[in-house]
């Protein structure tokens, strides 16, 4: 693993009305590349993502991003966040949505353009959001995620309910973004996913089950499907 | 807090009331509508309309952008877009003021509208000038907008948001002195009376309509009406968390 990482997480615990959701959880995610948090859903990912880009109340333990405290005010500028259900402006226009993203990055509306063409909605770009599919809703929040061109993206599940072809085309451009000197944290349920990423990230009930490249992630588990692999880590967590 | 972010804010909401016409219809013909109808019913007793026409043509907006408000955050809080506008460069005045500059700019659209109807074609006369109604009725509806999105903060769907219209509303519009002059309330009713925002913004109105003149009483309800406003703004603010649980 390269040194340097851009998310490192000590000890953390946080609880959500009385229930422990992350017990004493340490991670760190390296820059540059892309991980994938995994796990069945509550699990904790959305937990742990809203705790990584500063909007959750943590009980204790630290998370620094990028070499500073999360949630500070100069992060805001540098970290992009994808939640999980499509935090986008339905009565607004695709463009008009990311166009007011822009100007609070005060970013130029050439930025919006590129980001229309990363997540493939250039021709839906005048057309309101309400009246988009599912898919292609997600799709434009996650370009919400993209605007500003930001160092870090936090993105919850960003190819749930989306075709194979166009899944595949999003986890090309996640990869390209990570080449051009990005780091990703993708969270997804959805383990045929976890071999698009360089590391993983196993979560089970609030607690980190696993952690590595999906290679050595396999060779912990001695199994060679990742799906496989992974219900193997969980099983020897319980035993 | 930054101008950008707040001009941005500004725009983003009035283009999402440009997207709903029927609201914007609703917004400026509902108060020509009841104007006229209340002209209509008073028909014989011209003194009256003269003397309530003005401070009621000073009350619409508050009402309509306490609720177009508390609706419009709401909104945000539900559907996720103000946990993700915390995850970004904004202030939370930039929030506040953002949605401040687009309804008061609706809502002196709708005072306009409504006062040239008023005293354009339904006869209306005060003896201030149409002018300070007008600037009223636009401080009025910030202090609409401002009480809406403090008021949001305790509504959990769309439906509880706007059963506080006649819950925060319809009381001190009865306790205002429109309906009754206040000294002819009963002691704890006047006491409850002096401590209502509306009944400053009432007694302004009154004055500037019905006296014409700006007295200290006159500057005292003015600065009552932006000191609750300002208040509620920022009982607003502390209802926006950037970490929530």
């Amino acid at each position: 693993m390269p040194a340097a990482s851009s998310i490192v997480v000590e000890n953390l615990r946080i609880r959500r009305g009385g229930v422990v959701v992350l017990d004493e959880v340490s991670l760190s995610v390296a820059s540059g590349r892309v991980t994938g948090l995994l796990g069945p859903s509550g699990s904790g990912k959305t937990t742990l993502m809203r705790a990584i880009v500063g909007v959750q109340i943590v009980e204790s333990g630290t998370i620094t991003v990028l070499g500073e405290p999360a949630g500070t005010p100069p992060l805001r500028w540098k970290v992009g966040y994808m939640t999980q259900n499509p935090a986008v402006y339905g009565d607004l226009t695709v463009r008009e949505n990311l166009r007011y993203f822009a100007r609070i990055l005060d970013t130029g509306p050439e930025n919006v353009e590129e980001v229309l063409e990363t997540v493939d909605m250039t021709s839906f770009g005048d057309r309101v959001v309400n009246k988009l599919s599912g898919g292609q809703r997600a799709r434009v929040s996650l370009a919400t995620a993209l605007v500003g061109n930001p160092e870090l993206l936090v993105l919850d599940e960003p190819t749930v309910g989306l075709d194979p072809v166009l899944r595949r085309d999003l986890w090309n451009a996640f990869n390209a973004l990570a080449v051009q000197g990005k780091t990703l944290l993708v969270s997804s349920h959805v383990m045929d996913e976890a071999d698009r990423c360089h590391d993983l990230l196993l979560l089970r009930e609030g607690k980190l089950v696993a952690t590595g490249t999906p290679a050595s992630v396999r060779e912990q588990s001695g199994q060679q499907d990742l799906d496989e692999a992974f219900l193997a880590l969980i099983n020897e967590e319980v035993a | 807090m930054s101008f950008r972010a707040t001009f941005a804010t500004a725009v983003r909401v009035l283009k999402q009331l440009r997207r709903d016409p029927r609201t914007l219809a609703l917004l400026l013909l509902v108060p020509v509508g009841l104007l006229f109808l209340l002209e209509q019913l008073i028909a014989d007793r011209r003194l009256v309309f003269q003397q309530i026409g003005g401070p009621l043509l000073g009350m619409f907006p508050l009402i309509a952008m306490f609720l177009v408000t508390s609706i419009t955050m709401l909104r945000e809080r539900v559907s996720g877009t103000l946990e993700r506008l915390m995850a970004l460069p904004l202030a939370k005045l930039d929030i506040l003021a953002g949605y401040a500059l687009a309804f008061a700019l609706v809502a002196a659209l709708q005072a306009v509208v409504v006062s040239t109807v008023a005293f354009g074609f339904l006869g209306l006369h005060t003896q201030g000038p149409s002018w300070a109604v007008v600037l009223l009725a636009v401080s009025n509806a910030i202090l609409g907008m401002a009480l809406g999105l403090f008021v949001s903060a305790f509504a959990r769907t769309e439906f509880q948001a706007i059963q506080f219209m006649p819950a925060f509303i319809l009381p001190q519009i009865l306790l205002c002195g429109l309906v009754t002059p206040r000294a002819q309330m009963a002691g704890w009713m006047r006491a409850l009376s002096d401590v209502l925002p509306f009944t400053y913004a009432y007694d302004a109105l009154s004055r500037a309509t019905k006296l014409g003149v700006f007295d200290g009483r006159f500057a005292l309800d003015l600065s009552v009406t932006i000191g609750a406003t300002v208040l509620a703004l920022a009982l607003g603010a502390s209802t926006l968390r950037r970490r929530t649980g």
